[in-house]
C-alpha cells in the first residue's frame, strides 16, 4: 500500500488504494472475494438491481464491511428520477451516503446520458448524498457535475465492457487538468496497462470491472491490476519525461554560455 | 407513431433473401466472423447460411462465447414461467391450448396465483413470466393489471406474454408494474402464418408484427422476439427476418432492451405439423450467429430442450434460462394434469440447475432487477419513499 501522504480524499473518506473494483459478471461470490484481496481495493461498487436485500444473494455476503467501502450504483435507470429513488432505496438499505450515479437510458452501449445525470446530481447533492457520477469525457459536462455538488468525476474511458482503453484520452487529459476534485477513470479499463496509462496520466483512480471479472483468473488479473495503477501512480509523482521527436542534446540554446 | 415494422418489411421479398442465405460464399462468412458481425444484416446472412453451418461452426461458437462472456459476464439470469390461463379463442395448429382442444380450461383465482407465487418465491425465483393464451373477454387487461398488483411486492420482475394488445393497455400494465413482453411472431412467412393460424384474432398477421413497435412506443423495458422454429420450411430466413425485425426496433426503440429465443416445435396431444425439423446443430448455428450480430442481444433457453443440450449451450451465446417449469395453470402448486402447452424436456427442478451452473462455472443470478426502478413504483407512492419490494411477506403460511 501507498503511504499516507499519497492517500485519495473523496468526501469524507482517504483511500490508500487507488483501484476501485465493480462486483458484477463475477462467476462466483467465491471469486469475487478472492478477486477483490488480490487487487487490494477499498472501495467496490454494486449494482441495486442484483442486490438482494431480502435473502442471501451472490455480492453482498462476499464484501467484507471492514475491508471494502461500498459504493451502490444506480446501473439500470434511466432519467434523473428514477435515479434520486434508487438512491434513496440504496441509502436506507446499505446505509451509507456513497452513490455511483449511473444513468443510461441506453441499453445496447450504456452511453450514459449527461443531461440527466446532472439533474440527479443536482438533485442528490441537496439530498446530502456524495457522489461519483458516471460520465461522458466532456470536460464542460464534468466541470458542471464539479458545480452541482459531485464529490468526484467519473468519465469513461471507452464503452462500458469494451476492454478498449482510454479512447477518450485527449479529452481525460483536459478533464484532469481542469478538475477541483477527483478524476476517476471509470468503463472501459481492458488491461493492466490501460490502468497504469490511466494513473500516468493523472488521473486519480480508476474503477475496473469487465476485465477482472472475465479474465481467465480473475485473482492474478487483480494482482497485475494493483501492481499496474501503483505503477501509473508512482511514474505520475516521480515526472514522466517529455515526448518529443526530437533528439535533444543537453543545452540545445544555452550551451554556449558554459563556453564562454 | 411512425410507420411500423409490416410497412418496413414489405420492401423484402421472401424468396430473394432465402436465396442469398443458401448461396452464402466462404467469403462473405470469413468476413462477418473477421468483424464479428458488425456488417449487420449482410453478416446475419452469412452467419445463417448452411455453408457457415458445414464449415464455421467451432469458429463461431468461440466468438461467440468471448462475446458473450464479455458482454454479460459468468453469469446466467434465472426465470420462472407462470401460468394464469389456457383460456384462448385462437384455433392454431400447433398449440396444446388450441380453443377446439377438448381440454379442462383453467384461469387462475387470486389465491391460486398467490399460491404459485409462494412456491417460486421459496424456490428463490424473482423473475417471473406471466403467460396466458389468447381470450380478451376472459383474460384481459383488468385482469392482468390486478395479477401485477398481486405479484408486484413479491417479485423483482414481472414480465408477460399474452394476447398482442392495443398502446395504452401496455401503457396501463406498465403502470402496474409491468417489465418486460414476449411477442413471438410465431413465423414471419404470412403464407404459412395464415397456414397455421387458423381462427380468431391471432390470424390477423400485421397485427401480431406490429405489436413491438406499440411496446417501443409505450415506453416498455424490454421486448421478447423469436419464431417457433419449424413452422415454416424456411427456418433460416425466418430468423433473418426475426434479425430485421430487431435491428429495424432497435433503432426506432433505442431506450428498450431486447431479448430473442429459439423455441423449437415440441409435441403436444395433436398433429404433428413440422415443416422443418431443427436439429441440435441448427440450434447451436442460431445462438451463435444472433450472439454475433448483436453482442448486446439477451438469448433465453426454455426447458424445452433437454438437459444435455442445454448444458452443451451454455457457453454458445444463453444469458438467460427457465428452471423447473410448469406449463399448465396452477401447475405448480398442484397436481393437476390439465393439459401442458407444450412439454418439457429439462425437468431438473432450480435447485439442481443452479447447482448446475456453479459447477460449469457460471454464477446463477436470480435477481437483476429491482421494482425501485419501475415506473409504478415511483408514481404511485408518496415523496418519502417505501419500497414494497422490502416489505415481503409469507404467501403461504
Amino acid at each position: 500500500m501507498k503511504d499516507n501522504l499519497d492517500s485519495l480524499t473523496i468526501g469524507d473518506h482517504s483511500f490508500e488504494s487507488r483501484l476501485f473494483v465493480g462486483t458484477g459478471k463475477f462467476a462466483s461470490g467465491t471469486s469475487l472475494a478472492k478477486t477483490l484481496d488480490a487487487c487490494g481495493t477499498q472501495l467496490v461498487t454494486v449494482a441495486m438491481k442484483r442486490a438482494n436485500l431480502k435473502q442471501s444473494d451472490s455480492i453482498l455476503p462476499h464484501i467484507d464491511p471492514s475491508k471494502y467501502k461500498l459504493l451502490p450504483n444506480t446501473s439500470g435507470v434511466r432519467n434523473a428520477k428514477e435515479a434520486v429513488w434508487v438512491a434513496q432505496m440504496a441509502r436506507e438499505a446499505l446505509e451509507t451516503n456513497w452513490l455511483k450515479l449511473e444513468i443510461h437510458p441506453d441499453p445496447k452501449y450504456l452511453m450514459p446520458d449527461p443531461i440527466e445525470t446532472l439533474n440527479a446530481t443536482i438533485e442528490l447533492s441537496k439530498l446530502g448524498f456524495t457522489i461519483l457520477p458516471y460520465c461522458h469525457a466532456d470536460p464542460v459536462l464534468c466541470k458542471q457535475l464539479e458545480d452541482a455538488g459531485a464529490a468526484a468525476v467519473m468519465p469513461l474511458g471507452s464503452p462500458i465492457g469494451s476492454n478498449q482503453g482510454l479512447q477518450s484520452r485527449e479529452f481525460l487529459k483536459i478533464i484532469i487538468e481542469q478538475a477541483r476534485v477527483p478524476v476517476v477513470i471509470d468503463a472501459g479499463i481492458g488491461a493492466p496497462s490501460h490502468a497504469c496509462e490511466a494513473l500516468e496520466l493523472g488521473a486519480d483512480a480508476i474503477l475496473v470491472n469487465t476485465a477482472l471479472a472475465t479474465a481467465n483468473h480473475p485473482e492474478s488479473m487483480g494482482h497485475a491490476f494493483r501492481n499496474a495503477v501503483s505503477a501509473g501512480r508512482e511514474a505520475f509523482l516521480s515526472g514522466l519525461g517529455s515526448v518529443t521527436n526530437l533528439a535533444s542534446p543537453t543545452s540545445p540554446l544555452t550551451g554556449f554560455l558554459a563556453e564562454n | 407513431m411512425k410507420a411500423p415494422f409490416s410497412d418496413y418489411l414489405t420492401s423484402f421479398d421472401w424468396y430473394n433473401l432465402t436465396s442469398r442465405i443458401l448461396t452464402t460464399s466462404s467469403r462473405e462468412i470469413e468476413t462477418a466472423l473477421a468483424r464479428e458481425g458488425k456488417g449487420g444484416i449482410d453478416d446475419l446472412i452469412a452467419l445463417l447460411s448452411p455453408l457457415a453451418s458445414q464449415h464455421y461452426l467451432e469458429d463461431m461458437a468461440a466468438i461467440s462465447n468471448r462475446l458473450t462472456q464479455q458482454r454479460f459476464g459468468k453469469a446466467i439470469r434465472l426465470f420462472a414461467p407462470m401460468y394464469l390461463s389456457n383460456e384462448c379463442n385462437n384455433v392454431c395448429d400447433y398449440c396444446g391450448f388450441s380453443m377446439h382442444n377438448k381440454i379442462a380450461r383453467k384461469t387462475l383465482t387470486d389465491i391460486e396465483i398467490l399460491k404459485e407465487a409462494g412456491i417460486l418465491k421459496q424456490r428463490g425465483f424473482e423473475h417471473v413470466l406471466l403467460v396466458t393464451g389468447e381470450s380478451s373477454r376472459k383474460v384481459g387487461v383488468d385482469y392482468l393489471c390486478h395479477a401485477l398488483d398481486l405479484l408486484r411486492p413479491h417479485f423483482s420482475n414481472l414480465s408477460i406474454e399474452v394476447q398482442p394488445l392495443a398502446q395504452n393497455d401496455y401503457e396501463e400494465l406498465i403502470n402496474h408494474g409491468l417489465h418486460a413482453v414476449m411477442v413471438y411472431q410465431e413465423t414471419y412467412n404470412q403464407q404459412s402464418y395464415q397456414k397455421h393460424h387458423i381462427k380468431g384474432k391471432k390470424t390477423l398477421f400485421e397485427w401480431r408484427l406490429n405489436t413491438p413497435d406499440r411496446l417501443g412506443n409505450a415506453g416498455v423495458n424490454k421486448i421478447g422476439l423469436g419464431c417457433l422454429f419449424g413452422l415454416t420450411a424456411d427456418w433460416r430466413t425466418d430468423a433473418l427476418f426475426a434479425g430485421m425485425h430487431l435491428d429495424y426496433l432497435e433503432k426506432r426503440y433505442w431506450k428498450t432492451s431486447y431479448s430473442m429465443a429459439f423455441p423449437r416445435i415440441r409435441p403436444y396431444e395433436g398433429e404433428n405439423i413440422v415443416a422443418a425439423d431443427l436439429s441440435d446443430k441448427d440450434l447451436v448455428q442460431l445462438y451463435c450467429g444472433f450472439r454475433i450480430f448483436n453482442h448486446e442481444l439477451e438469448l433465453t433457453l426454455s426447458t424445452r430442450e433437454s438437459p444435455t443440450l442445454r448444458e452443451n449451450l451454455l457457453p454458445l451465446g444463453v444469458t438467460t434460462m427457465s428452471a423447473g417449469s410448469k406449463t399448465n395453470p396452477g401447475g405448480y402448486a398442484s397436481q393437476d394434469d390439465s393439459l401442458k402447452q407444450f412439454e418439457i424436456s429439462d425437468e431438473r427442478t432450480p435447485e439442481q440447475i443452479s447447482s448446475m451452473l456453479k459447477s460449469k462455472g457460471y454464477d446463477p443470478v436470480w435477481k437483476d432487477w429491482d421494482l425501485a426502478y419501475d415506473r409504478s413504483v415511483i408514481s404511485h407512492l408518496d415523496n418519502t419513499w417505501t419500497d414494497q419490494s422490502m416489505h415481503t411477506e409469507t404467501v403461504l403460511n
